[in-house]
């Protein structure tokens, strides 16, 4: 399983834990999933599922009381998790860079937006920050903000919408070969969701980023991914190209989520996935989805599915497309 | 709002405040006290020297035009002769407040940048033995009596080990720099006088650093909580992810936001140390207001308490006024 | 007759079941956080001596003895004996029943004070809030020392004088929480369904506002009551406080001062004394403040 699947990230067996005093949470338990260069993958589930969790651990940036505990995060053929952390500083905001869901926290309160997109230029370009105010503008403008006002305001002035424009022109800023968006639009009105994915969709267009994009509305990534990594407990549930998923989804979890997304035009009942999140203190044993979902099989109580190739552009872990599941069919 | 109508708003406010605090202050030293008079010269003074004394401190008046007085007085900082020294109030304040604010400033240098950098220290290397230390240090801090602590210090440095002037502000024989703010040490620097000021600061350290104690142990404290707030962010992920070194991450990012309370505490901590003021000089013979006060409070001389302890109070609405400017300066949200 | 006992027993228990739990749970807390057990380890253990003083010591705190005077540390008298004779350690076991007396009549008067004023400025509102707002911050606007130093000095310097002074000092934060919850509660919906029952605004602040105000001022009861001990030992040490031959801690330091040079435990104990109560104090009351701390009650 070791083998290179994709030619710009491969991150595989990732394990990571929160030490907290109701207990050990095993948040991540042997994630996988892959990029090329260019390609958008997006990452659904639920909430707590870990998404956001992947992301942080991509960049190495799991903080007490998290860890990640095992697992490897290679990123061209660098090894993330294995680097010094001066390396891995070479890496973050030069070559991977990360936006985030609440754009006005992730801005620094005490500083002005001009000087928070220059830091960044000023660290990847190694200048002196006050040289590479100009770049910041042009940034601003290419995110359709007007620059000479925004340069000097703080992030209490902005709105929901300027901020996140901001985050993303800072993240933006040094055309980074993997832009990483935790849910970049959830926070935001709906009129300024399709405003801002339609302008990330544009940039990146335009630039050529890899983008890993994390939601929890399966309508915002199929509408800008062109793979998608589902998640449900901690692991990777079903990987697929956008348009096998939805034509053809193999994992229950991701036939029950699909189920549940209203669309135009669908008739057939909406329906929710019976149960709830498992808790990760003490999750379920063998498939972590055994207790929701409808097919359950004796196998799935005891073992793990494996994550399993079943056709080109698609993997699944579930019992039913397994060997050992097949021979209990 | 714009922050001059900010400060001046904060200003009208202080001068209410401050009457109210002059009208504290008189009730205190002209109603409390059944018969201010004989107390002062003791219960068997002869009838017509009770009355001379009246008549000169004003005391046969009704107590209207007494307080008329001393309000109109105080304005233009006139509270009348000292009975103890015979000076006018005012003249006594301004030869004994320089060497306070000398003592308070020194101090409160001293535990800011001990007190944020422990604080910083501690929250950055949480759970490890800085932190361990650093929050042991506080709590003990805060809890020792500033005049015990001050004992303590004359005792190992003056006593024991000789290395440090036990009273005063200055050497016997050591003449004073030329009075420019009364401060000796920044006298003796602006005048170039090395001598002077070399002594002049073998004799506050041990004051300041017993009066800076507790201040240091509230200031680590206060900068250690909400460092560890902060740190925890996401702004500061945001400054992680831009790859900037840890160092950065903490100096620029997060020391600035974390300082928004620190600045709080220094401005109070600026009140404990007028109070522990008057205890340290007391245990080191240091010619502050608070020894002043002290006295006059031991020796009912009315006038100097007055003008003291409103002159205090005045200092301290200052500072604190200077704290909300300055927090309205460091965080940009106050200014809108 | 005894079914119905046990039956009642039973609805008692369970009724009180929540607050077992969350007992149970504050006890949790409490055993996690060691230094809150080591503060109330200190401040039982001083407890138990300002009860016992009597019988823990064969000494009396005021018979001068002089043929026995400035002692060092000895097995007969452990910290020493001062300037008259007497056992210093005596004298500080002593000495803690003044010290308790002061911080509870303190915390008691200034409480009182400080609530009914928060409480009222909080309930009524507008220019009474004002008004007793302005008249709280003048009270803040001097250093607390100060003002109780003056309020001692001019009502002549005595234990029950100083007493009175630093209540008088002391209000100000308790006017200011209360004040704070009063102001939180009467925004509640059921206040206002009592009002329209016709409860008076006196009946509604009492049995309505007031208790709610009770559990965050007691919190900040506990936190201050180090601060009134140093208070009162720094006044005893100017003189402006409790007077010799009174066996009040700072007074003690004061006295041993002169001997500073050659009998340093003279002035030393009595200060430890004060320190390690205060400390004690403090880690008690940090202890209480977060166990109360929602945050850290997940």
């Amino acid at each position: 399983m070791m083998d290179k699947r994709g030619n710009l990230l491969n991150v595989s067996d990732l394990h990571v834990v929160f030490y907290t005093y109701r207990g050990v949470i095993k948040a991540l338990n042997g994630v996988e999933l892959w990029m090329n260069k260019g390609e958008r993958l997006g990452i659904v589930g639920e909430t707590g599922c870990g998404k956001s969790v992947t992301s942080r651990a991509v960049m190495n940036l799991i903080e007490e009381p998290g860890k990640i505990i095992s697992g490897s995060v290679v990123f061209e053929d660098r090894d993330i998790l294995k680097l010094k952390e001066d390396e891995v500083r070479k890496i973050r905001g030069n070559e991977i860079s990360m936006i985030f869901q609440e754009p006005k926290s992730s801005l620094n309160p005490v500083m002005n937006v001009g000087f928070q997109i220059a830091e960044v230029l000023g660290k990847v370009n190694n200048k002196s920050i006050k040289s590479q105010y100009k770049a910041a503008a042009e940034m601003l403008e290419f995110v359709g903000l007007d620059s000479e006002r925004v340069m000097s305001m703080y992030p209490h002035e902005l709105s929901g919408g300027m901020a996140q424009r901001v985050m993303i022109a800072m993240g933006l800023a040094p055309n980074p070969k993997l832009l990483i968006a935790d849910e970049p639009t959830s926070a935001l009105d709906v009129t300024i969701q399709a405003q801002i994915l339609e302008l990330l969709d544009d940039l990146v267009e335009k630039m050529g980023n890899a983008v890993m994009l994390i939601s929890h509305d399966m309508g915002v990534v199929a509408e800008f991914c062109n793979k998608i990594l589902v998640m449900y407990a901690g692991n990777s549930a079903e990987y697929a190209s956008t348009e096998k998923l939805f034509k053809k989804p193999m994992h229950p979890y991701t036939t029950g989520l699909l189920k549940a997304v209203p669309q135009i035009g669908r008739t057939d009942e909406l329906k929710a996935i019976t149960g709830t999140v498992p808790d990760l203190v003490d999750p379920p044993s063998g498939c972590r989805f055994h207790k929701r979902c409808p097919q359950t099989m004796e196998i799935c109580k005891k073992e793990r599915p494996p994550f399993i190739q079943v056709e080109e552009d698609h993997y699944v872990a579930c019992h039913l497309y397994s060997q050992k599941g097949g021979e209990n069919k | 709002m714009n922050i001059w109508t900010y400060i001046l708003k904060r200003l009208l406010l202080m001068i209410l405040v401050l009457f109210g605090v002059a009208c504290i202050v008189f009730f205190i030293a002209h109603v409390i006290p059944a018969d201010p008079i004989s107390a002062m010269l003791g219960g068997n003074a002869p009838d017509e020297v009770i009355k001379r004394v009246e008549a000169q401190l004003g005391y046969d008046q009704p107590l209207i035009i007494q307080f008329y007085n001393f309000i109109t007085g105080a304005v233009v900082g006139d509270f009348g002769l000292s009975l103890r020294t015979n000076n006018p109030v005012m003249q006594d304040i301004n030869n004994y407040f320089p060497a306070t604010l000398e003592l308070t400033i020194f101090a409160i240098i001293i535990s800011t940048v001990v007190g944020i950098v422990l604080g910083v220290l501690s929250a950055v290397h949480r759970n490890k033995i800085i932190d361990h230390f650093s929050r042991i240090f506080s709590i003990v801090g805060v809890s020792m009596p500033v005049f015990w602590t001050g004992l303590l210090l004359l005792l190992l440095f003056y006593y024991r080990l000789g290395w440090l002037p036990a009273a005063g502000r200055l050497d016997f024989f050591t003449i004073p720099p030329d009075h420019i703010t009364g401060m000796y040490l920044l006298d003796s620097l602006l005048t170039g006088n090395w001598e002077v000021f070399k002594d002049a600061l073998r004799h506050i350290l041990l004051p300041a650093f017993a009066l800076g104690l507790l201040a240091t142990a509230s200031i680590a404290r206060t900068t250690r909580s909400s460092m560890l707030d902060v740190l925890k962010q996401e702004y500061i992920t945001t400054a992680k992810a831009k790859g900037l070194k840890k160092n950065v991450v903490i100096n620029r990012h997060a020391l600035r936001n974390s300082l928004i309370p620190t600045v709080t505490i220094i401005g109070l901590t600026f009140g404990s140390l007028l109070e522990g003021a008057v205890l340290t000089e007391t245990v080191f013979s240091w010619p502050g207001l608070g020894r002043y006060i002290t006295q006059g409070l031991l020796f009912l001389d009315y006038n100097s308490v007055m003008g003291g302890t409103l002159y205090i109070a005045f200092v301290y609405s200052i500072a604190n006024l200077v704290v909300d400017i300055l927090y309205a300066v460091l965080d940009p949200r106050m200014r809108t | 007759m005894s079914k119905s006992t046990a039956k009642t027993k039973t609805g008692w228990v369970q009724l009180m079941r929540p607050y077992f739990e969350d007992m149970k749970h504050t006890m949790y807390l409490w055993r996690r956080n060691k230094l809150a057990i080591v503060g109330t380890i200190i401040i039982g253990a001083f407890l138990f001596i300002a009860i016992f003083a009597p019988l823990l010591t064969p000494y009396q705190p005021d018979v001068q003895n002089l043929s026995n005077k400035l002692l060092p540390p000895s097995s007969e008298h452990p910290f020493g004996t001062d300037q008259f004779g007497r056992d210093i350690l005596c004298r500080i076991l002593y000495g803690s029943r003044i010290a308790i007396q002061i911080v509870l009549i303190v915390t008691v008067i200034s409480s009182l004070i400080g609530i009914s004023v928060g409480v009222t400025a909080g309930y009524f509102g507008g220019i009474v809030d004002e008004i007793l707002m302005r008249i709280t911050d003048m009270f803040l606007a001097f250093p607390r020392l100060v003002l109780a130093m003056a309020f001692a000095a001019m009502l002549g310097p005595n234990l029950a004088n100083m007493i009175i002074a630093i209540s008088l000092v002391n209000w100000t934060p308790y006017a200011r929480i209360s004040r704070a919850e009063a102001l939180r509660v009467k925004g509640q919906p059921y206040i206002e369904s009592i009002r329209s029952m016709g409860a008076s605004n006196f009946r509604i602040m009492f049995s309505h506002v007031l208790p709610m105000t009770i559990s965050p001022v007691l919190v900040q009861l506990t936190l201050r009551m180090g601060t009134i001990i140093i208070t009162a030992a720094g006044l005893g040490f100017l003189g402006l406080g409790a007077q010799p031959p009174s066996p009040e801690w700072g007074v003690m330091v004061s006295d041993g001062r002169s001997y500073l040079i050659d009998q340093w435990w003279v002035s030393t104990f009595p200060g430890l004394a004060i320190a390690i109560v205060v400390l004690g104090f403090n880690l008690l009351g940090d202890g209480i403040r977060d166990m109360m701390d929602p945050r850290l009650r997940r």
